[in-house]
């Protein structure tokens, strides 16, 4: 074998995957898992993201888990108090909650469904029951050549969720999924896949949490896909704002037809490392993507978000706005990839990154790519970064705000267009005390 | 009121105030007035507490109090406000909540409640109605894309809502057209009272037939080298400001 990075937790995940293998019995032979064994062959062959990878550039995860996770420990056993799970719950969302704990789905915690049309089952469940429609959308979208985590995550694909909506069915309440982890006496990494089916005409909110409770190091992977049919209206929130040891890795992919809506909001408050990779293929005419991200970062965290819009067929818009506040030692990268397509005439993507760091130490990398092949169409791209303005700092507080107060209104309204695009007042609110709380301090 | 005795300051090592001395009392205007980069928006920012002046010397006392010792903040809330010669664009923040934050951070400087919804919007529209201003520009980010005219009308509403002790109106003319001009004179006019004061920093004389000054005073080269009433200005109207500059050049 030929020397890969990453290749100590490579070899633990092989020893792993051999254990995991040896409990699945009939279902070694059943097709997804073929698709395992691809992923973990193509990781072996393939390895971690190395120094030098040009997409791992500015985050060098490799070099963090190899430094700070034993993938050789199994996970700790979840003693958490109901305290701590309620805890970390978005405040006043009224949503149909999944909670899974450790990465493992809990029934007894999480709200039963019964929506006409829409199937919500446990991944490993729907492997059994939903057989076919998995087969058909499984590692569609998220090809494994694309990142290693894919590779990684396909390799031990069990947990995580399988929605699946029925044409014309619109979901009245967001899906919210909250994955806890109890790093309170061990150390912890676990993997989630979900998967989103999202029929013609269909309506349907899906918000996922990863929290980590506990002073030890956790890991988590995810990997996301969503199918996103005619006409369908989807909207997906990452929300992360997990514990100082925390890194994470995820994975989400969206495929859209035609005239079909998909928007992303990507918040990042919190963690060690967390890298966010969003690929949305536009592939329809008349579809709109939206992209909204946020993080607001402070200690030593880091946030890598990597996007991806890739404009197949005509007639289609994308917007993408990106804001940025960093302090202290923190670290944002952004890369932004818009392809324009041959056949993807007339159409307009928009993206935006903006950035403010308020410390000497605080860096942001920010990358815009844009591949246009058509052409006629509308594409801008831009991206500032700069300190608090201050002339607006004086003016506020020539009026008798105290600086530390005018200065959380500047910031706060340096986020506002990116809080303001939110689409629900329990996340709009959970988010703005968060933030408010933060820029005060 | 406020009393400045030698004033000197500077930025990045420039000097620009070269030993200021002017005494204001309640209850009246005075005019400061003189050429381009004589240092009279220096005084007026250096008077609000910006920090990128260096006060290198000098006194300025406020009301019995060190005005200097004091951030921009606290010498707002202790009355000092300033009407910005190019008022900021702080898109995100509308102006409302901007005065409703300030004028309650005020109040609690001075032991006060913070004001209720239903007084505070009383008061909002009283003040709207003296510099005819209206309710939608208040509604949206502060003076983003607003006109030159309705930036300085902006000033004069903060001001309203404020009611500060020592008003210091910096270039508040510039770039007025007359209707403007005399709407934010108005709204000046009907803010004095004898227990606050008004220093109006201009270039023109056009400004004080609107706003009539009790004392004039011209800056030159960082330093008061005339003052007088009302005809001064007049004066300098006329002649302009050579002969000025000839005097204090002789003199020195």
């Amino acid at each position: 074998m030929k020397e890969i990075a990453g290749n100590t937790i490579i070899s633990s995940l092989t020893t792993q995957f051999e254990a995991f293998e040896k409990q699945l019995n009939g279902q070694s032979k059943s097709a997804v898992h073929q698709v395992r064994r691809a992923a973990l062959a193509q990781l072996q062959t393939a390895g971690l993201p190395a120094a030098r990878d040009e997409e791992y550039k500015f985050t060098n995860l490799t070099r963090a888990l190899v430094k700070n996770i034993d993938f050789d420990k199994s996970a700790p056993a979840f003693a958490l108090e109901s305290e701590a799970i309620e805890g970390v719950q978005v405040e006043g969302l009224d949503a149909y909650k999944l909670i899974f704990l450790n990465g493992e789905y809990n029934e007894s915690l999480s709200d039963t469904i019964s929506v006409d049309g829409l199937t919500v089952l446990p991944f490993q469940t729907a492997l059994k029951e939903k057989q076919e429609t998995v087969e058909q959308y499984f590692g569609k979208n998220a090809a494994l050549e694309s990142d290693p985590f894919i590779a990684m995550n396909t390799a031990f694909s069990m947990n995580g969720v399988f929605i699946e909506i029925a044409d014309k069915v619109v979901v009245d309440k967001p899906i919210a999924l909250y994955f806890i982890g109890d790093s309170a006496n061990a150390q912890l990494s676990y993997q989630i896949r979900n998967l989103v089916v999202a029929g013609k005409f269909t309506q349907a909110t899906i918000i996922e949490k990863f929290d980590t409770v506990g002073g030890h190091e956790s890991f988590t992977n995810v990997v996301n896909e969503f199918s996103v049919d005619h006409n369908a209206h989807i909207q997906y929130f990452k929300i992360e704002n997990d514990s100082d040891k925390a890194y994470h890795v995820s994975n989400t992919y969206a495929s859209q037809e035609g005239s079909s809506n998909f928007t992303a909001n990507t918040i990042a408050l919190n963690g060690a490392m967390v890298r966010n990779n969003l690929n949305i293929r536009l592939d329809g005419e008349g579809c709109e993507s939206h992209m909204n991200g946020l993080y607001v970062l402070k200690g030593k965290t880091h946030v890598d978000n990597h996007t991806v819009v890739d404009h197949v067929k005509a007639n289609s818009y994308s917007n993408e706005l990106y804001k940025g506040i960093m302090d202290d030692k923190s670290r944002g990268v952004f890369n932004g990839k818009i392809f324009v397509r041959q056949d993807a005439q007339k159409t307009n993507a928009f993206q935006s990154n903006k950035n403010v760091l308020l410390s000497d130490n605080a860096t942001i990398n920010t990358k815009p790519q844009l591949e246009i092949w058509a052409d006629d169409v509308k594409c801008s791209h831009g991206c500032t970064t700069g300190q608090l303005d201050q002339d607006a700092l004086f003016y506020l507080q020539a009026r008798g705000i105290q600086k530390e107060k005018a200065r959380a209104i500047l910031l706060r309204a340096f986020a506002s267009d990116v809080l303001e695009n939110i689409d629900n007042e329990a996340i709009k609110n959970y988010l703005e005390a968060i933030i408010t709380e933060r820029l005060e301090a | 009121m406020l009393s400045i005795k030698n004033l000197q300051a500077s930025v990045e090592e420039k000097e620009i105030l070269r030993g200021i001395n002017l005494e204001v009392k309640a209850g009246e205007v005075h005019a400061i007035m003189g050429p381009n980069g004589s240092g009279k928006s220096t005084l007026a920012s250096v008077l609000a507490g910006k920090e990128d002046y260096e006060v290198t010397g000098g006194e300025v006392d406020f009301m019995g109090k060190d005005l200097l010792e004091f951030d921009a903040d606290v010498r707002a809330r202790e009355g000092v406000f300033l009407a910005f010669q190019y008022p900021v664009e702080i898109p995100g923040v509308s102006t409302t909540n901007f005065m409703k934050t300030a004028l309650n951070q005020i109040r609690e400087h001075h032991g006060e409640k913070p004001l209720d919804a239903v007084s505070f919007l009383k008061r909002m529209k009283e003040k709207m109605k003296l510099v005819e201003i209206d309710q939608s520009l208040l509604s949206r980010s502060l003076n983003e894309g607003f006109s030159g005219g309705e930036k300085k009308r902006n000033e004069i509403f903060q001001m309203a809502m404020l009611e500060p002790k020592l008003a210091i109106l910096d270039e508040t003319d510039s770039g007025l057209d007359i209707d403007a001009l005399r709407i934010v004179a108005n709204g000046v006019n009907a803010l004095k009272s004898k227990e606050n004061a008004t220093i109006v920093v201009t270039h023109y004389q056009r400004l004080l037939d609107y706003i009539v000054p009790d004392y004039v005073h011209v800056l030159y080269k960082g330093r008061i080298v005339k003052s007088g009433t009302k005809d001064l200005a007049l004066e300098l109207e006329e002649k302009g400001y050579d002969w000025i500059k000839e005097e204090a050049e002789a003199q020195a």
